[in-house]
């Protein structure tokens, strides 16, 4: 993949590429898997590429379809006491907090 | 008097007032025939003994002023719904039951409607033809092995089954639409910014919306008077004043100018489509509308557009399957690993491949050459709309580029899939308000259907011109009731 000029050449995805985008999704892939994503990958890039054939320069991004400005509230607490909800679905929890494996040795 | 299932909405609304018709028995008739139809899978969770519960409950000290009197309603699986489990059509939240309910379910319960259950949708509403749901397919009551369209597949099915009198389904990219096409039911996206996302799982933020699925116009515009509502827990519901949607809608079209855009008439759509897009312009004249060509010349913009947007947002939103607050939780060496296991275990292979698209979208180097890209394309697409809607009041076009394929037709090869949405994806990013309407039949006999597309906040006008044409088109569904054979 090389940018210029605001036009993108799409190259193809490699297996490497794949992996890399994996980790970064935190989504772990065997062989096979990868190898499947990066066909995938690549058919649907080279169908996104024809957005290349536009001239987009001097156009503004359009970021919210709403065209509103987002709406202040009162910073004033508004929910009871929750923290039981909250835990609730929790795969594995103590009395007050959600569980994780150990990050520190 | 015909049976209850098969009523309309406003013909069962009519009955229950008239007393008539108790919402109990209502409750008991779709209990009943949901029983005889676990073949085509609509349900992921039952909620019968509660409903019926309720439904007594109603009767014993019923509120006749209420929109939806004691009505029993099945929704789809990604509104969340307090103490009912709600799973997205995912592994990752199997067994995830919420503790808040979703703002357009709740206007339904403050209006009087009961909830039936769950129904199946595709993963995170990730797909076109509900083949992509951890719960398996959902059959098309028209046909055996024919999917129902996505990803409000379990929706469109229990409507055009008799299962439910109206639901409700949330539309990305045309989940709504596309789906009612292929069942030969009414499903309505509305305006971005009508209906609440609060509550609803989230897939692409900038494009989700809520609307009403039904077995005719009239059915979906009582519907959306109930869930449209400004909501301040979403910060992109909009405040604007809402019509009483059903009563005031009409017959009377006349005058009204309707656009026909030529971008859609795509290469290689089927002679059928073509013809009943000619056989709706036709309709539409009778109804006394004045049909003006128009160009949409962004338009073959809009599916990669699409593809880039929906994965980006999607990607960041299912950021939060994580397998430590809620959902799923596989077992790992370390934190990372963990995380890794989870999400590989708990998305199914639709919503990797898009988790992963869009990741790499939004990866470091590629945000200007696709992101960005995509979002001025997304505005050129916008003012084409804009430009147009100086001309005209609405625009017509076919719902789908075909008409409902065989399970597992599509299922391996992404790009084929995703041109189903040709059609629907333009409306999403412009965030109109569209309707899909059904129309006709193909060679097969499976239902087509029409697009009306207005102008944002203007549900009136899209809803009149399809209860206008709904009435010349008379369009009946002709369900065998196959699967209880």
């Amino acid at each position: 993949m090389v940018v210029c000029d605001n036009i993108f050449y799409h190259m193809t995805i490699d297996l490497k590429t794949v992996k890399h985008i994996s980790k970064l999704a935190r989504i772990s892939l065997d062989e096979k898997k990868a190898e499947k994503l990066a066909t995938d990958m690549n058919s649907i890039f080279e169908f996104i590429e024809k957005l290349n054939e536009l001239n987009t320069d001097n156009v503004e991004p359009l970021t919210s379809i709403a065209e509103t400005t987002l709406r202040f509230r009162d910073d004033k607490i508004t929910s009871e006491n929750i923290r039981e909800k909250i835990l609730k679905n929790s795969p594995e929890k103590n009395d007050d907090f959600f569980v994780v494996p150990k990050v520190v040795e | 008097m015909s049976e209850i299932t098969s009523l309309t909405l406003y013909e069962l609304i009519k009955n229950i007032k008239e007393k008539k018709i108790s919402s109990n028995e209502a409750a008991k008739s779709f209990v009943d025939r949901a029983e005889k139809s676990k073949k085509i899978n609509v349900y992921v969770t039952e909620n019968f003994e509660n409903c019926l519960k309720l439904s007594k409950e109603f009767d014993d000290k019923p509120n006749f002023d209420l929109k939806l009197p004691g009505i029993p309603i099945a929704v789809k699986d990604l509104f969340c719904t307090n103490e009912v489990r709600t799973t997205a059509g995912s592994n990752i939240l199997n067994n995830f039951v919420p503790t808040y309910e979703s703002t357009v379910t709740q206007n339904i319960w403050n209006e009087g409607g009961i909830l039936l259950g769950k129904l199946n949708c595709d993963e995170f509403a990730m797909g076109s033809s509900n083949e992509t749901s951890f719960f398996g397919n959902v059959q098309n009551p028209i046909a055996e092995d024919l999917v129902p369209g996505g990803s409000s597949g379990g929706s469109s099915a229990a409507l055009a089954a008799n299962l439910t009198p109206v639901t409700i389904g949330t539309d990305t990219g045309g989940s709504i639409r596309q789906p009612a096409s292929f069942t030969g039911t009414v499903g309505l996206k509305p305006t971005y910014g009508s209906c609440s996302r609060y509550g609803i799982v989230a897939f692409a933020s900038s494009l989700d919306q809520a609307g009403p699925m039904s077995k005719d116009v009239k059915d979906s515009s009582i519907l959306l008077e109930v869930i449209s509502s400004f909501d301040k827990k979403d910060s992109t519901s909009i405040d604007f004043k809402r019509n009483n949607y059903s009563s005031e809608l009409t017959r009377n079209i006349k005058g009204l100018k309707i656009g026909i855009p030529k971008e859609y008439r795509v290469d290689g759509m089927p002679d059928e489509i073509e013809k009943l897009w000619k056989k709706g312009i036709e309709y539409a004249k009778d109804c006394g509308a004045e049909i003006i060509d128009i160009s949409l010349p962004h338009t073959s913009y809009a599916l990669p557009t699409y593809y880039i947007v929906a994965p980006a947002e999607a990607s960041s939103n299912l950021a939060r399957y994580d397998g430590v607050k809620y959902g799923l939780r596989s077992s790992g060496k370390n934190l990372i690993d963990m995380y890794e296991k989870t999400r590989s275990e708990g998305f199914g292979e639709e919503v990797k491949r898009r988790v992963m698209i869009g990741t790499y979208v939004l990866s470091s180097g590629y945000y200007d050459a696709y992101y960005l890209k995509a979002q001025k394309v997304r505005q050129l697409i916008k003012q084409d709309f804009d430009q147009a809607y100086n001309k005209v009041d609405a625009i017509l076009t076919p719902s789908t580029p075909s008409s409902a394929f065989k399970i597992g037709e599509k299922s391996n090869d992404p790009v084929s899939m995703y041109l189903n949405d040709i059609f629907t994806v333009p409306v999403n990013l412009a965030g109109l308000p569209g309707i899909s309407i059904p129309a006709g039949v193909d060679k097969n006999n499976y239902p087509l259907g029409l697009q009306i597309i207005g102008k944002p906040f203007d549900e009136q006008t899209v809803l009149n011109i399809a209860y206008s044409m709904e009435e010349k088109i008379n369009y009946k569904n002709n369900i065998t009731d196959w699967w209880m054979k």
